[in-house]
């Protein structure tokens, strides 16, 4: 079986590395350091970490306060309490200064599961794309949150970086994946019968449903869109241009997430039909995230029928 | 901060004084603001500019001046005019408080306004910012203070008691607190709104060093920020003060929490402010 690992624990790992690279970074938790991915730095530099217990809002106006004296601040979180409780403190005092904090968002999705709907962050992505000024990335393996760590080392400035629970396989190898923050990847192009635009949890099962359309004759591009906000328009432009049809993949809410980010592109800059996968604005429940994903119309089968409908329609 | 002489008492209550006309002129001019808690603040903001604080008004930026962050950001008129005197920026400026294009936003904004250390202006955010700071002195090994001042009301907010629970947790003798305590809210009474006190206790539960003072007798000002330097601890300062300050009108008058005066409020205002301040 391929190697699994979970995004948080990759990225948390890479964060490890970095500090033995970079002296000005600090990591700050609100207790769940041990779900974040972020223990591990506290243990390896207990000097550069901070703990302020079970107080998200109060960690976010520290993390806002430390950044203003230069220092680049992750501060770390489930994705449903960074976006919602601390959500003010991000808009006002990390987006509105322009202060370098790096939020590390953990559980994303309904792939957290068993948890239930409290504890699965479908509507952050939303929410920081209301923030002016907020970047949001959201690795899809292992591979792509390690070298997504590495690029936020280079970044300067509020970012929401979106982490998953569960351990999910290796996509990439290393050597050929590059991850720009701002760009799009090409995971797999098959032809121009339509465009798959997938981010996260939702990349790998859009490459498994490209290769089984493939099978069927209808030749897809599976792009990876790890940056949802700024999103790469010129890109999302060129491949619907290419291909006059379009899906979005998404583990987040079908209101305001990568979805609607590529609609309003696309609306104004290339109208081309579409389909939106993701959660359809309801409450998840508890359970096994796969289980979830069938349940809830977002899984592999879905792709694909999404795809024969759409490409049945040009 | 140096001792002081009482030719420094006397220089620091007219230039008090300076700033209260400063306010009056700017919410008047501005058509609209916050003047009851500016002027209950005017004395204590006063004390940190032009005697507490180790600042340089030619380099706001300077990375090893003591910071200053007014978390009852609506008072921001007394933090401009302070700032103004302080000559970080021309005294013009307080002209266009409020205005479209102006460098003095409605709210403190640090991107716009040379000297402002921290945007604010939603309550109960500055003890938390404050913290950051501090902690970023330490990590830094950085000799820099970090004052913040609140409202009595603000500390309806729960993020002030987080906040306050992480300053002592982190021992931050780098950080002092300043409650403005002037007893009013935009709605009433604080006690009558939803009682905060007993302040000194709350705090003092915390693990904070409690110094109470009268927020309008400069001798206790500067002597409660001697004793700050050498606690080994945070400190939170327990300000009595008036809300309207100085204006007798708007003395402990809720509606002139958030209401600018007309032509003639202002110039009885103008009038009582006029008064030879010894």
């Amino acid at each position: 079986m391929a190697e699994r690992i979970a995004t948080r624990v990759a990225f948390g790992k890479e964060l490890v590395e970095l500090g033995k690279k970079y002296e000005n970074f600090v990591v700050m938790d609100a207790d769940i350091a041990k779900s974040c991915g972020t223990e591990l730095f506290h243990k390896t530099f207990p000097q550069r970490s901070y703990n302020f217990g079970v107080a998200e809002q109060n960690l976010m106006g520290i993390a806002a306060g430390f950044a203003s004296g230069g220092t680049k601040v992750f501060a770390a979180t489930y994705g449903v309490f960074a976006s919602m409780r601390t959500c003010e403190q991000l808009r006002t005092f990390v987006c509105y200064p322009n202060f370098d904090v790096n939020v590390i968002a953990s559980h994303g999705g309904i792939q957290v599961g068993a948890d239930g709907a409290t504890h699965q962050a479908i509507e952050d992505i939303g929410i920081m794309r209301s923030l002016p000024g907020m970047t949001i990335i959201q690795p899809s393996d292992g591979t792509s949150a390690k070298l997504a760590a590495r690029a936020v080392m280079e970044f300067k400035g509020p970012l929401y970086i979106r982490l998953l629970r569960n351990p999910s396989p290796i996509i990439f190898n290393e050597s050929d994946y590059k991850f720009e923050i701002g760009k799009v990847v090409s995971v797999k192009d098959f032809g121009n019968d339509l465009a798959i635009f997938a981010t996260g949890a939702m990349l790998l099962k859009s490459v498994q449903a490209a290769e089984i359309l493939k099978e069927e004759g209808i030749h897809v591009k599976v792009i990876e869109i790890h940056t949802i906000k700024p999103l790469d328009e010129n890109a999302v432009v060129k491949a619907a241009k290419e291909t006059g049809a379009v899906i979005t993949v998404e583990d987040h809410n079908i209101m305001c997430g990568l979805g609607s980010a590529v609609a309003e592109v696309l609306s104004e800059k290339c109208p081309t039909m579409m389909r939106r996968i993701g959660l359809k604005d309801v409450f998840a429940e508890s359970g096994d995230s796969e289980l979830l994903y069938s349940h809830y119309g977002m899984n592999t089968e879905h792709i694909i029928a999404a795809a024969r409908e759409i490409t049945a329609l040009k | 901060m140096r001792y002081y002489t009482q030719q420094d008492i006397v220089f620091l209550k007219r230039k008090a004084n300076d700033i209260r006309r400063d306010i009056i002129h700017m919410i008047h001019k501005a058509g609209a603001g916050h003047p009851g808690g500016s002027l209950s603040a005017a004395d204590i903001v006063t004390a940190l500019y032009f005697h507490v604080m180790r600042v340089d008004a030619t380099n706001p930026e300077w990375e090893d001046r003591d910071r200053f962050i007014l978390s009852k950001g609506h008072a921001c008129p007394v933090w401009y005019a302070a700032l103004a005197e302080k000559g970080y920026f021309g005294m013009e400026h307080l002209d266009t408080l409020r205005k479209f294009h102006s460098i003095l936003q409605g709210h403190p904004v640090m991107v716009k306004t040379p000297g402002i250390d921290m945007t604010t202006g939603s309550l109960g955010n500055g003890l938390s910012l404050g913290i950051g700071m501090a902690l970023s002195a330490k990590a830094k090994k950085k000799d820099y203070k970090v004052y913040v001042m609140l409202g009595d009301g603000e500390l309806q907010e729960g993020m002030v008691w987080e906040a306050a629970m992480a300053g002592a947790h982190y021992n931050l003798d780098n950080l002092t607190a300043i409650i403005d305590n002037n007893g009013l809210q935009v709605d009433g009474w604080v006690q009558d709104i939803m009682n905060v006190y007993p302040i000194v206790e709350k705090f003092k539960a915390f693990g904070w060093y409690i110094i109470e003072i009268n927020g309008h007798d400069m001798y206790e000002i500067l002597n409660a920020f001697q004793e700050v330097s050498k606690v080994k601890g945070p400190v939170a300062i327990i300000a009595k003060t008036v809300k309207g300050k100085g204006v007798s009108f708007m003395e402990n008058e809720c509606k002139w929490h958030g209401l600018a005066p007309n032509d003639d409020e202002a110039r009885m205002a103008f009038q009582e402010l006029a008064r030879e301040v010894v």
